[in-house]
């Protein structure tokens, strides 16, 4: 604590080009000290320490089990390649030194925020850190205050977190009012006690909350507009692990509300489906980079929930191997996301700044002016679409593992969920591929789509480095399966309290599968890179010529007439224009001298306008009626005091009297 | 081992038999079964020619594509008999390596800058994007069938039993048939001998490749086609031994393959901007694949 208040106040001190390193220090400095108690957990140490705390809160109970373990490794990680690569980033706003500071300030604080967050576990400490973590990442959002979508992004993050807020509010208010204690393990208590179905709307309200962080259909709606208007490094950390928070929640959750865990796993599994399959089928059809991304943030949400679902049915059927694949799933998708996740956006990063914009109508050609950046991308787009050899699929396949496993002897209504489940998953692996391979082709291969006045040129290897790092864990999780997911087995057995703590025999068999795609993924890469060594050497004796691309004889080719991200994916906004909203402008050719023609599509999302912008439409025109009172004449404001004051004084009075005249006609 | 072996041998014909049952059905004399073989080595041994626009992706992919596939034949059983690699969910890594590879070659069509390519580029993505749920679903009941999750578990479990069970194997075959007559891009979804480019998927994806690169293309799609013929002929082996499961497997192939020619012969291409609702249908037929499934373990009581 003392550490971060020092480098809170040293860093406006600090000249403009210390400022990232302090920041950068800072944060490896609370990494470290906080990973010692994390990988404590892991190894089966669990840490406890009460703070004494004050007579309003109680003693303040800090543990960092191996849940908290776990995340705060993975926050870490992520928040020093964040501080890394913002480090690099932030060099071409070192004009703006004020700003400089708050966002520095700011990325320690979420960082520290967000560290507590996991740690604490008392409901009153744990609002205060979240409280600290939703400001500061709104500090975080808005550095290019400047520009109005930046801000109005921003004020709408900042509403939806504290939305939020007061749901948790609500929910460990109601606890604590019967239990009289901010400890979470009030909220055991305090379930165990009542039937299930106060478990299960104590916690759906909770998770309310929760979902709103995590962006779980349909509280997703901040999520598209805050990743896009926040700096790069922002988005990646936002994404990768800010919004994980969420899920920690869920899942801290889960430890300690008492109820039918079946019932809760049906509607996490069929929430989670949902928010897959409508945020990739979303992302599909964005024209700006960093929104595409943001989309992707929430079907990975989605995936992430289905794992917990699982889990959860696992629980609610006493099936530890279920619970097992279904947990570990959900905890190894989460660092999987937080890795490929934080990479795209700081490759989206790389593009911003060289070119300037984020529309990839008009990106085009990159291969050939940033080729560390086109290939950083590529991996990471792999890996997000669950493809071997990378760690996406190592997770998306304990999913499915889960889900085949628990297939056989369950009832119509699971079967038909977990159908729903892997029709879903299917699915989204499918759309995610059509989405990545828009980004990716429209982004960074082809020729140029646009004249920029400044040539696109590669980021510097400081840029590249921290981005390296992460390729590297990306490849290692997918090569190696099998040592993180056992990381995973401590984390993974604190969910085991229903079958009576006989060990979980289940993950042991999913281990030794894991060696296998382990062993996959491995082949696959020397084979690939055989076969294309084994054509290099042959192709290098034989002619090779370099001409125009085919187009049918026409030899005047240009970057006009390549394929566009809209037309790649025309067919499917076709089929999909029923279901989403996507508003079009088009201007048809006429005449016989046509002059110009055009088409627009603005992606827009359903669910914000019916479950947002409606409300608050209706709100508006309600409170519209009442527009006559601000009628900018200062004596009608100075009568509404006047009536104000007297209301005040006077009601009290009437009401007085009319009980006192009531008591009168009684008595008589 | 020996499911890898043969489907290699009969990746070598197979495009050869198709074009024989086609040439016979409309009465030409046609090339021999060994023609495409020739114009492979004959692409083989030429020099390329690359497009200025294009990068290293376009020069990696086609090696990814070919690995892809081989990828997934490694983990194909020869009904009682292990595949090279076997694993409980190994066709959730059957599907996926296959869609690595295909990630590529639709990057590498983009890579050219071609508006034709990005055309076809963007009609295989539509394509094998809901090609895959239906694999998903006609494994998922076999899951459920047998209770196993691996190929060679569950066809070695597979049995025979009641009538239900010989309309669940015929629905599973066409299926089958379908997804891979979808990922090859042969008839009813794509015409591979079309002249226009407009109306190509795959072809058109390999506009800009040429001479080794393409010989490694045009191999896989035998490979490919062989592949799924041996997943078909997995659906009726049981536990027979290798005496017997031999001739099954190249029966079933050699008529797989006189299949494809056949229907390459009657039938017409569909209309292109149908193709996706059609395949779509093909969840639904393994949809009733899992309602039949449901009806044999008696849920339905």
């Amino acid at each position: 604590m003392l550490f971060i208040g020092i480098a809170i106040v040293f860093i406006p001190l600090v000249s403009v080009e210390r400022k990232g390193i302090v920041a950068l220090a800072t944060v490896i400095g609370i990494a470290m000290v906080s990973s010692i108690p994390a990988i404590a957990s892991l190894t089966g140490n669990p840490f406890e320490y009460v703070l004494q705390g004050s007579q309003i809160t109680g003693r303040i109970p800090v543990r960092i089990d191996a849940l908290s373990g776990w995340f705060i490794l993975v926050l870490n990680f992520t928040f020093i390649t964040g501080a890394w690569y913002g480090l690099q980033y932030m060099k071409a706003y070192r004009q703006q030194r004020e700003m400089l500071s708050l966002h520095a300030i700011s990325y320690i604080l979420v960082f520290a925020g967000l560290i507590a967050i996991s740690a604490l576990q008392h409901s009153m400490a744990f609002l205060i850190a979240w409280e600290i973590m939703a400001l500061s990442s709104f500090f975080l959002i808005i550095f290019e205050r400047h520009r109005a979508e930046v801000i109005k992004a921003g004020i709408n993050y900042l509403i939806q977190s504290h939305v939020c807020i007061i749901l948790l509010t609500l929910g460990f208010i109601w606890v604590a009012m019967n239990e009289n204690s901010y400890d979470f393990n009030a909220i055991a208590q305090f379930t165990e006690k009542r039937p299930s179905s106060v478990g299960l709307a104590l916690f759906l309200c909770l998770f309310s909350g929760f979902a709103i962080k995590a962006g779980f259909v349909p509280f997703h709606t901040w999520l598209p507009y805050a990743h896009p208007a926040a700096p790069a490094h922002v988005s990646g950390v936002m994404s990768g692990v800010i919004i994980k928070i969420g899920i920690y929640g869920i899942l801290r959750m889960l430890l300690l509300v008492r109820t039918d865990f079946l019932v809760l796993g049906y509607i996490l599994l069929f929430l989670s489906v949902l928010t897959g399959i409508y945020g990739v089928m979303l992302a599909i059809i964005q024209h700006n980079l960093k929104k595409l991304l943001a989309y992707h943030s929430i079907e990975n949400i989605g995936i992430i929930g289905m794992a917990i679902g699982l889990g959860c049915i696992g629980i609610g059927k006493g099936n530890p191997g279920l619970v097992a694949l279904g947990f570990s799933g959900a905890l190894l998708h989460t660092l999987n996301h937080s890795l490929f996740k934080s990479l795209l956006f700081y490759s989206a990063g790389h593009v911003y700044q060289a070119t300037h914009t984020m529309d990839i109508e008009k990106l085009g050609g990159l291969v050939k002016k940033m080729p560390h950046t086109t290939l950083l991308f590529l991996v990471a787009s792999l890996a997000i679409c669950g493809l071997p050899p990378f760690n996406g699929f190592v997770s998306e396949f304990l999913i499915y593992t889960g889900m085949f496993r628990a297939l056989p002897g369950s009832d119509f209504a699971l079967l038909s969920l977990l159908v729903l489940g892997f029709f879903g998953l299917a699915l989204i692996g499918g759309l995610a591929m059509f989405c990545f391979t828009k980004a990716v082709g429209t982004v960074f291969l082809g020729s140029p789509r646009h004249p920029f006045a400044h040539d696109p040129g590669e980021a510097g290897w400081a840029k590249l480095m921290p981005m390296y790092v992460i390729v590297v864990l990306l490849l290692g999780i997918g090569l190696f399966p099998g040592v993180f997911v056992s990381l995973l087995s401590k984390p993974v057995e604190l969910y085991s309290f229903i079958s009576s703590g006989n060990g979980l025999p289940g993950i042991f068999p999913a281990v030794e599968t894991l060696s296998g795609i382990g062993w996959g993924a491995a082949i696959f890469l020397v084979l690939a890179g055989l076969i294309f060594w084994l054509r290099t050497r042959w192709v290098m004796n034989r002619v090779q010529t370099y001409d125009q691309t085919w187009a049918c004889g026409y030899e005047g080719h240009t970057g006009k007439m390549q394929y566009t991200a809209s037309s790649f994916v025309r067919a499917y906004r076709k089929l999909v224009e029923p279901v989403l909203s996507i508003h079009k402008k088009k201007k048809e050719i006429t005449g016989i001298f046509p002059v110009t023609a055009g088409q627009e599509t603005h992606p827009g999302d359903k669910i914000e306008e019916w479950f947002i912008d409606l409300p608050v439409k209706g709100l508006k025109k309600f409170f519209n009626r009442f527009i006559f009172l601000q009628n900018g004449n200062l004596q009608f404001y100075i009568l509404y005091g006047v009536v104000f004051i007297t209301l005040v004084l006077v009601l009290p009075l009437v009401i007085e009297y009319f009980s006192a005249l009531i008591q009168f006609l009684n008595s008589i | 081992m020996i499911s890898f072996i043969l489907i290699i041998l009969m990746s070598l014909i197979f495009t050869g038999i198709v074009i024989r049952t086609k040439s016979i059905t409309s009465g030409r004399k046609g090339p021999g079964i060994f023609q495409p073989l020739k114009d492979l080595a004959r692409l083989f041994k030429k020099g390329s020619v690359y497009s200025q626009t294009t990068s290293f992706i376009f020069q990696l992919a086609p090696s990814v594509y070919l690995a892809s596939i081989l990828m997934a034949v490694l983990v194909i059983p020869l009904g009682q008999y292990k595949g090279i690699l076997s694993f409980e969910g190994d066709f959730v890594f059957f599907a996926y390596v296959l869609g690595a590879g295909k990630f590529f070659s639709i990057l590498s069509a983009m890579d050219t800058g071609s508006s034709f390519e990005g055309m076809g580029a963007s009609r295989e993505a539509l394509f094998s994007m809901f090609a895959e749920p239906a694999f998903f679903l006609l494994m998922g009941s076999f899951a459920l069938l047998t209770g196993y999750t691996s190929f060679q578990q569950i066809f070695h479990s597979l049995h025979f039993g009641s009538s239900v069970s010989y309309v669940l194997m015929v629905l599973a075959t066409y299926v089958l048939v379908m997804i891979a007559l979808i990922e090859n891009s042969r008839m009813p979804i794509d015409d591979p001998k079309t002249h226009l480019e407009l109306t190509m998927v795959h072809e058109v994806m390999v506009l800009d490749n040429s001479g080794f690169d393409l010989g490694m293309i045009l191999y896989g799609t035998p490979l490919k086609l062989a592949m799924y013929g041996g997943l078909i002929a997995n659906l009726f082996m049981g536990d027979f031994p290798l005496v017997l499961t031999i001739p099954i497997f190249l029966g079933l192939q050699i008529a797989f393959a006189v299949t494809v020619g056949i229907i390459e012969s009657f039938m017409a291409r569909f209309r292109m901007n149908h193709n996706a609702q059609y395949i779509l249908t093909l969840s639904s037929v393994s949809l009733l694949i899992l309602l039949g499934v449901l009806l044999i373990l008696g849920q339905f009581n």
